[in-house]
């Protein structure tokens, strides 16, 4: 019992966060607070959006995260918040000290000169240009709302990033947008905040969300840090980070208290990503070989299977690659293994149609002249048609290594990190230098693999072949 | 080792139109048969009936009594046009393919490989080259060794010299017929050419639409036409050596 409890203990405590930066602060708050109390902790960062990230606490894949009331209530749980939560087995801090909510900022000339005060005159005036968040658009607490309470059109609303918004309404191609009453941007941007004159947003503070099962000693720290957090003190946090362009870790450990967090210096971070990344393409890529290489011969030996192989090999390629990872999210969580099995998906076209097309471009007077010596089918294979096959199947598996290498950057997305972390993260902070610690190495990498498979062809494909 | 082929009323058709048949052929043992006619008369459908890479749609084909099956094939040496050797092995792994497969030891195939070389006349440092730097001749002397590897007691052979020079011809025929009679092997070869035909000697088969027209030594071809057919054909052929 004793060595279980010591087992249980042993195990990170995981803390999860959604895919914008008051959430990765909050993330990193609660994680360097377990730390200090002597819980070990990791924060698996920028998972994705709400839905994302909640199932992955629902599912036992991360143990704790930072949600607001109004978003627990409209799009999370049925009934009440705490019976809702309850039964998928999982707990509610009080609120941590701010609310979070959502509200309407229009560029302040805009409001000036059309005298907007509350979101009651916004919609007197469809000519304002909105442009509004995806995630607000279809939110039944957002733009719905929104519509149904003060009669907003259709029409005169946008969906785009919520980052790329804030860049609109800078160079002025944008008049409103959808923020977070505690954005920094409020005030860099010299926004006004419209008043939400009849209450259609809900009540959004910051709470967080843990599993039951979570050790006693980690949930008497969460509850220290409840009120802990007022909305000025958000609000800083939120600019040190957005504006001042300081890691997380650094904001969130002047907050608590050990302001030496650096995070890692930028060779390692370079490094471990590598890692990343490399594993998500080494474990497709080889799983696709084993298993598209036969196929490809299948395809090749019997001309029915093979138009079926190919046409479903074909369509799976058919798929958008965003969409297929978040398919992969309800069968497979997320992380790594949901980004490797989509990764393999994508890796099997290119290798089955190399391989089919190797087999079958072989000239039928050496088919017929391998049979006529007397050899029995798989030695054919193994001895005369695959190694005349080899420099095509070798093309298509480079094929999907590029195509790979690639696609694996938007693994980040669904938390298999990799180098579409910085990218992502350099998006989300508007800073092009993070965004090249992510694209550059994986233009590298790519250039790398090329030069790999010049390599392998002189080992694999015969002389005289060449 | 005895080497003979048996076939009685054997057809094959494509795709419901008759290529072949109804034939009924008997060779024997140790004899030479060339098998003779214009393009599109069987000859190479009637070969490959013979070493089984074709079965018969009606009839039977036995090679020393059974049908020849992938196992037979091992005793059924087979030569194409052209040589039709793998391009991603060297010659020498063109003739030793089938060897190595069957678990020879080095020395035995080095032995074997030489004898071969010398037998169909290639110089040795042809051996380590690939079929795309052999000339016409040499991929034909080494379409050949790798026939004879095993050293089976039949050598089926369609138009072995139908893609060469008329320089390399003339050598390549001389060598193959000196070759036939030190082996004593039984022997079936497919051409169009009649001079061919009355060079190598044994017994001629003049097919046309499939069917056998004449069979005999090959002098009863000019000297005693079965048809009409026979000797337009014969005679074809004599203008234009002229």
């Amino acid at each position: 019992m004793i060595l279980l409890a010591l087992l249980l203990l042993a195990a990170p405590v995981r803390v999860g966060s959604k895919q914008f930066t008051e959430s990765v602060i909050l993330g990193e708050i609660v994680r360097q607070s377990l730390e200090r109390a002597g819980i070990p902790a990791v924060h698996r960062r920028e998972l994705g959006g709400t839905r994302v990230v909640f199932e992955a606490l629902a599912q036992g894949q991360i143990d704790v995260y930072a949600e607001y009331t109004g978003t627990i209530a409209q799009e999370l749980v049925r009934g009440t918040a705490a019976e809702g939560l309850r039964a998928r087995g999982l707990r509610m801090s009080e609120p941590l000290g701010f609310e979070d909510t959502y509200a309407i900022g229009v560029r302040r000339a805009v409001a000036e000169r059309l005298g907007l005060r509350s979101l009651s005159d916004l919609a007197r005036h469809p000519e304002v240009r909105l442009g509004l968040s995806n995630e607000f658009m279809q939110r039944t607490d957002g733009w719905p709302r929104l519509r149904a309470v003060y009669g907003f059109a259709e029409g005169n609303a946008r969906g785009l990033q919520h980052d790329l918004a804030y860049r609109a309404l800078q160079d002025g191609s944008l008049d409103a947008t959808d923020l977070y009453s505690t954005d920094a941007e409020i005030r860099a941007l010299g926004l006004r905040v419209l008043a939400d004159d009849r209450r259609a947003f809900p009540d959004y503070r910051a709470v967080l969300l843990y599993r039951a099962d979570l050790p006693e000693a980690a949930v008497r720290v969460l509850q220290r840090l409840q009120g802990a957090i007022s909305a000025d003190a958000m609000i800083a946090m939120n600019a040190r980070a957005r504006l001042d362009r300081l890691p997380e870790e650094q904001v969130a450990g002047e907050f608590v208290g050990a302001p030496n967090q650096q995070g890692e210096g930028w060779p390692i971070r370079v490094l471990r990503r590598t890692g990343e990344h490399l594993f998500l393409v080494a474990i497709s890529l080889g799983a696709a070989i084993l298993v598209a290489i036969p196929l490809g011969m299948l395809a090749a030996r019997r001309r029915r299977v093979g138009q079926v192989v190919l046409g479903a090999t074909g369509l799976i390629q058919t798929i958008p690659s965003l969409a297929l990872l978040v398919f992969m999210i309800p069968l497979l969580g997320i992380g790594a293994r949901p980004a490797i099995a989509a990764l393999f998906l994508y890796s099997l076209l290119p290798i089955v149609r190399s391989t089919h097309a190797g087999l079958l471009g072989i000239a039928p007077e050496l088919r017929e002249a391998a049979e006529a010596l007397g050899l029995p089918p798989w030695a054919r294979l193994r001895l005369v048609e695959l190694p005349m096959a080899s420099r095509s199947i070798l093309s298509g598996v480079q094929t999907s290594a590029v195509i790979d290498v690639g696609t694996a950057t938007l693994g980040a997305l669904i938390g298999a990190g990799g180098y579409g972390q910085p990218i992502l993260t350099g998006i989300r902070l508007a800073d092009t230098g993070i965004i090249l610690e992510g694209a550059i190495p994986a233009a590298l990498l790519a250039l790398l693999v090329q030069a790999l498979f010049i390599l392998a062809e002189r080992l694999l494909v015969p002389k005289g072949l060449r | 080792m005895p080497a003979a082929f048996r076939v009685h009323g054997a057809v094959k058709s494509y795709a419901g139109a008759r290529a072949l048949g109804p034939i009924d052929l008997a060779i024997e043992p140790g004899t030479t048969t060339l098998l003779l006619g214009p393009s599109g008369s069987g000859k190479s459908t009637l070969l490959r009936l013979l070493n089984g890479l074709l079965q018969p749609d009606s009839g039977t084909v036995l090679f020393d009594g059974e049908p020849p099956t992938l196992r037979s094939r091992l005793r059924l040496g087979y030569v194409i046009q052209g040589g039709g050797l793998f391009p991603h092995l060297t010659a020498e792994g063109n003739v030793a393919l089938l060897a190595r497969w069957l678990g020879w030891d080095a020395a035995r195939i080095a032995q074997r490989m030489g004898a071969l070389a010398e037998l169909v006349r290639l110089p040795l440092e042809a051996l380590q080259r690939h079929p795309a730097q052999l000339s016409g001749g040499q991929a034909q002397r080494v379409g050949l060794m790798r026939a004879l590897m095993l050293d089976p007691p039949a050598l089926l052979l369609d138009e072995p010299l139908g893609a060469l020079d008329p320089v390399t011809r003339f050598d390549l025929q001389h060598d193959l017929r000196d070759a036939f009679a030190r082996l004593g092997k039984t022997v079936v070869l497919v051409t169009h050419d009649l001079a061919e035909a009355s060079f190598f000697g044994g017994t001629s088969v003049l097919m046309r639409d499939g069917l056998v027209v004449q069979r005999g030594p090959f002098a009863d071809l000019l000297h005693a036409p079965a048809d009409a057919f026979v000797a337009r054909f014969v005679q074809a052929h004599r203008i234009e050596a002229q």
